[in-house]
């Protein structure tokens, strides 16, 4: 049964994965190793897949840096759950398909609690207690209908919630 | 280009109604043009990845993307070597720019290179792409999925933002800088206190370009998506920008929160491990902090790595000397500003008081070359972040500072104020 990782508020991009271990610097097969390398070093090695982290306020500020919400994908960690989430690292998980929801649970769970979610109803279960998580933005839900952003992309050719491709005229640009 | 706009708008969302071809404020979501994407070294790999095998596309406008390679340069290992010789590649194939080792850190080139302007979608793989926002251009950071489908699509989708005002006012004293006021800005909205917001700084006429990249620069700091100053000062008369009337907010625009920052009464700020908005007045830091031994100061980076930071540090070393048991690092932030520095006299000063110059780039911000501490050791830096681990080991720690106060804590080998330098070194 998928187990909670705990962590506090402000988890930056840095505990998610220092710099020094990006792909292109720690190998593309190993980087997702070093895994909150500083702040919990044992999460890499014991992190089962479909576990949920539960973090506080601001999770993911810092860098825009992909690798970090790459790793946590590479270990196939099955959601984020935080009642705040820095801006572009948000946009990152959701490139990635890693579900992120907007909640504080943070009072509720606590580190090694077993649980379950039910991904299509957004019901995370403990034991007796059940939670109900926030449903994914349209955006996200619309994307994820493709398979990913980049799978919609390339078979519409334009974003999702973009009314239709070819709208915008286009313009003199200042750089050519 | 305009479009008229039923209720009055701020910088954000004007630029994004325009660029967007229709009005929207603060919550809509907006499709824009994008004028310039800018691509690092750190990710160079996962963007061609996404282009070519997930996209299967070419740069739809190969002159709107720009590569840098500045975050590890040169390359420090093999591996990130082949990274670079495959941006280097990629470049050459597709008629992208590229900017390679030495040319400096990518916000700064592109600023140099008129590849950000006044009114322009800017999207950097750095988060730090709000520095843009100096010269009125809608500068954000997004990761390499976000910037290759800009690439490819020649578009981008966002949210727009709410924003914060932020207005200074008086004038900063001697011996304080933009960074401090940056510094002080981080700590009054706080790290999370600009999340998915925008900040709008009006300042007059006050602060040169390079001031006001270092204080666009600090509001990713504080979680926003854009830093934009209202054109002013330099930037109507210096570098030839065309300024559309669009870029500028409009009275009554709607604001979540206005702040006000008294430049008159700012002192020295200093930021403590581990969070930027952990920020502090230098001469108020406890004596214990004042007489802890510094082992390395570094002045550089995208927020203080600009002629003026190079200068203001001189003006404190000139006729001086690093303290021993202390190391100075002083990387300027591009070749330009290196050359600026060569021609005025000011590397020979750093260079005499015994600094270590280091190729421009990045250096050892994110801890991966170029001067990275250990296990214990404490830096004095005019960079952005002081995580732990950020700069090398996670036992180390990084305070945050204007180029003066570093400069002073290289030559007393702990944190001190310019004044200090003076009082005691050069009675």
């Amino acid at each position: 049964m998928p187990r909670i990782w705990k962590f506090g508020d402000s988890v930056n991009t840095d505990d998610i994965l220092p710099g020094k271990f990006a792909p292109f610097m720690a190998g593309e097969d190993v980087f997702q190793t070093f895994a909150f390398h500083y702040i919990r070093p044992e999460f890499a090695a014991e992190v089962q897949p479909g576990d949920l982290l539960i973090g506080g306020k601001n999770w993911g500020l810092g860098s825009s840096r992909e690798y970090a919400p790459a790793a946590l994908k590479k270990l196939q960690v099955g959601g984020i759950i935080a009642p705040s989430f820095a801006r572009i690292h948000y946009r990152n998980l959701l490139n990635l398909g890693i579900p992120a929801f907007e909640a504080d649970l943070t009072g509720s769970l606590n580190d090694g609690d077993e649980v379950t979610l039910d991904m299509a109803t957004g019901r995370l279960t403990r034991g007796a207690d059940v939670f109900q998580l926030p449903p994914a933005p349209e955006f996200l839900r619309e994307a994820l209908a493709e398979g990913s952003i980049l799978a919609f992309f390339k078979k519409h050719g334009r974003f999702p919630g973009e009314q239709s491709p070819g709208e915008q005229a286009e313009r003199d640009h200042p750089v050519n | 280009m305009t479009v008229p706009a039923p209720q009055p708008q701020t910088m954000a969302e004007r630029i994004l109604s325009v660029r967007g071809g229709k009005p929207v404020y603060a919550g809509d979501l907006a499709v824009v043009e994008v004028d310039q994407v800018m691509v690092v070294d750190s990710i160079a790999q996962s963007f061609i990845e996404r282009m070519q095998r997930d996209l299967d596309a070419l740069p739809k406008y190969p002159e709107r993307v720009s590569i840098v390679i500045d975050h590890v340069a040169p390359a420090s290992t093999v591996s990130v070597a082949q990274a670079q010789k495959e941006a280097r590649e990629y470049a050459a194939a597709t008629g992208v720019r590229l900017f390679d080792v030495g040319r400096g850190i990518c916000h700064q080139v592109l600023m140099e290179e008129g590849l950000a302007r006044p009114g322009w979608i800017v999207l950097g793989s750095d988060s730090h792409s709000t520095t843009y926002g100096a010269v009125a251009a809608f500068g954000t950071g997004m990761g390499a999925t976000d910037i290759a489908l800009a690439a490819a699509s020649g578009k981008t989708w966002l949210r727009v933002p709410e924003s914060v005002k932020v207005t200074f006012t008086g004038e900063l004293k001697p011996g304080v800088s933009a960074k401090d006021a940056a510094l002080e800005m981080i700590r009054v909205l706080g790290a999370d206190g600009a999340t998915y917001q925008s900040v709008e700084m009006h300042a007059g006429d006050r602060f040169s370009r390079g001031e006001r990249m270092t204080l666009a620069n600090l509001c990713v700091e504080a979680g926003a998506k854009a830093g934009l100053v209202v054109p002013g000062g330099e930037i109507l008369t210096d570098y030839g920008y065309d300024i559309p009337e669009w870029v500028y907010p409009q009275p009554g625009a709607n604001y979540v929160r206005e702040v006000v920052l008294h430049l008159d009464a700012l002192r020295p700020r200093m930021s403590a491990p581990n969070e930027v908005d952990n920020v502090h007045d230098v001469a108020a830091l406890s004596a214990e902090l004042r007489g802890m031994h510094v082992d390395q100061v570094f002045i550089g980076t995208c927020t203080n790595g600009r002629i003026e930071d190079l200068r203001e540090a001189a003006a404190v070393l000139k006729g001086r000397k690093v303290a021993p048991g202390t190391r100075l690092l002083i990387i300027p932030a591009s070749s330009q500003v290196m050359e600026q520095a060569m021609e005025d006299g000011t590397l020979l000063t750093l260079q005499r008081a015994g600094a270590a110059l280091g190729t421009p780039g990045c250096g050892p911000c994110m801890g991966r070359h170029q001067g990275v501490l250990a296990p214990g050791e404490v830096c004095v830096s005019t960079s952005n972040r002081n995580f732990i681990g950020r700069m090398g080991d996670k036992d180390a720690r990084v305070y945050l500072a204007s180029p003066a106060v570093a400069a002073a804590t290289a030559v007393m080998g702990r944190i001190a104020l310019p004044e200090d330098v003076v009082a005691v070194v050069g009675a």
